[in-house]
């Protein structure tokens, strides 16, 4: 019985002892560590939401770095298709001018061919000419003698005068 | 209590010379006299006015008792005493001051007649004092006990409040302990229950948590400054449990006076009775929550006490091992139930205020 009596002492000190460490725990303790652990938890928070904001704008730059770099892409696309009808304007511009030279290079030769060849003509009359004279010449030099001797001279004559 | 630290050390260092010592000494303390287990078990749950350490007796027969006093403090009719409890010299001097004559008997102070003597009447087989007693307000073993635990616990929390200032981030050393025995307190027991009103009870709940958290850890040591029975006392669990239910009740709102004194819903001739059975319920909650935290703190020391008792009962070196070997398991198994009990306490706690102070909508 004795062991489930109450003492009257026991029950005052124990509430005063409890009264007092609730005080001075609630002060000095619980207080300023749950102040510290919600701040804790609060600036725990603050870098997720940051480091989802970080995140998001990652993202976002991401999509413009791909956006600039289609544009890019068109633009390189633009600049060798122009380039291409530049580079193939030129060469069928040089083409032109390189069949003009050619043309205007043929016409001057065969002018210069005719030239020649009217030349040689010429030359060759000439020595003709001179052959015919120098035939004649001798011809007439053995003519007296007789016909025979006419036509084999004549004949030996023409054997020496070859054409070139 | 007599023998108590003086049989734990014995059990736990095993040593047969110590055995040998213990048996003399109880050859010496009175012929044919059996050793009390109930004796010695009731008297260590029990509060005393002194801290006893060990006893033990000189080659010359004389008895040498090593305790520390405590300041008694006493009131009666009106006069107001405060001297130490060594001038009791255990028992075997009355205390006088002035008109009043102070007698110690089974560590209760009794007021002796006017020629020092107690009266005793035989009920059931025990000695029953009919002298008056006076109103005890000593700082006895519990009390002191509980000034220790305390003096500990502001210790502990406000150096781990320091060190949140200096290194908030990361806990370290006993910060790091600490925290997830509050976090537990707080995430686990109280905000389940109390939700957004968490803050305001919290200090209360932490405190009582912690409270009853290290006074059975040190129950649990069985030498100074442990081994006091504190939260095994029914007059510690009772103080407990009436802040409790200042809580509970203090807080309580509209609505919850509304259920426990008119029940709204029910046939208006039921609802006396319902408020009947409302008010004892307001009443037995607190008185669960005293007897459960004592009877299961006294039951685990009345256990161990016991299981060390059993090498003194059987009179056999032999018996010893077994002995440690369930002390031993009860020790751990004490340890789980100390957490256990201030789990529970703390946690019926939250729950009823949560009960009173519930929102309606």
């Amino acid at each position: 019985m004795d062991l489930v009596t109450p003492g009257i002492g026991l029950i005052f000190w124990t509430g005063l002892i409890f009264t007092i460490l609730l005080l001075v725990l609630t002060k000095f303790a619980w207080k300023p560590i749950n102040k510290m652990i919600s701040s804790r938890n609060q600036s725990i928070e603050d870098a997720l939401n940051m480091a989802e904001k970080a995140r998001e704008e990652m993202k976002s730059l991401q999509a413009g770095n791909e956006k600039i770099m289609a544009e890019a892409r068109v633009e390189r696309d633009n600049l060798m298709r122009e380039a291409r009808e530049i580079k193939d304007q030129i060469v069928a511009q040089a083409k032109q001018e390189a069949m003009a030279e050619v043309e205007k290079i043929k016409k001057s030769a065969a002018m210069e061919i005719a030239a020649q060849k009217s030349a040689a003509m010429d030359e060759i009359k000439n020595q003709v000419l001179d052959l015919s004279v120098l035939v004649a010449e001798k011809v007439l030099r053995r003519e007296l003698k007789t016909k025979a001797d006419n036509e084999s001279l004549v004949d030996d004559l023409l054997k020496d005068v070859k054409f070139n | 209590m007599k023998h108590i630290l003086y049989l734990i050390s014995l059990c736990s260092v095993l040593c047969f010379s110590n055995i040998v010592m213990a048996s003399d000494a109880k050859e010496n303390e009175g012929e044919g006299e059996k050793f009390n287990v109930i004796e010695l078990i009731m008297h260590h749950i029990k509060d005393a006015h002194q801290w006893h350490i060990l006893d033990y007796k000189k080659d010359n027969g004389e008895e040498v008792v090593v305790s520390i006093p405590l300041p008694v403090i006493v009131v009666y009719k009106g006069q107001f005493d405060v001297f130490m409890s060594s001038e009791f010299e255990h028992g075997h001097k009355i205390v006088e001051k002035g008109d009043n004559k102070y007698a110690l008997y089974d560590e209760k102070i009794y007021m002796a007649d006017t020629d020092g003597q107690l009266r005793f009447e035989e009920k059931e087989g025990e000695n029953v004092v009919l002298n008056e007693m006076p109103l005890d307000f000593s700082i006895t073993k519990n009390v002191f006990a509980m000034i220790i635990v305390s003096l500990f616990i502001v210790l502990i929390f406000v150096s781990v409040a320091k060190a949140y200032k200096k290194n908030p981030g990361r806990p370290r050393g006993l910060q790091s302990v600490m925290e997830p025995l509050i976090l537990f307190v707080k995430d686990e027991i109280v905000y389940p229950n109390l939700g957004k009103k968490t803050d305001k009870f919290l200090p209360y709940l932490l405190t009582v948590f912690f409270f009853i958290f290290f006074n059975n850890l040190f129950g649990i040591i069985p030498f100074f400054p442990g081994g006091a029975n504190v939260t095994g006392n029914i007059a510690v669990t009772m103080t407990l449990a009436l802040f409790t239910f200042f809580a509970i009740n203090l807080n309580g709102n509209k609505h919850y006076w509304k259920h426990t004194l008119w029940m709204p819903g029910v046939p208006v001739f039921v609802k006396p009775i319902l408020a009947v059975v409302e008010i004892m319920g307001m009443i037995v909650k607190p008185v669960a929550l005293t007897i459960r935290l004592f009877a299961n703190i006294t039951a685990g020391h009345i256990i161990i006490l016991s299981l060390v008792s059993l090498i003194f009962i059987f009179e056999s070196f032999t018996m010893s091992p077994v002995s440690v070997l369930f002390v031993l398991f009860m020790n751990c198994l004490e340890l789980l139930v100390a957490f256990l009990q201030a789990y529970i306490f703390t946690m019926l706690s939250s729950l009823f205020i949560s009960m009173a102070v519930e929102e309606h909508h």
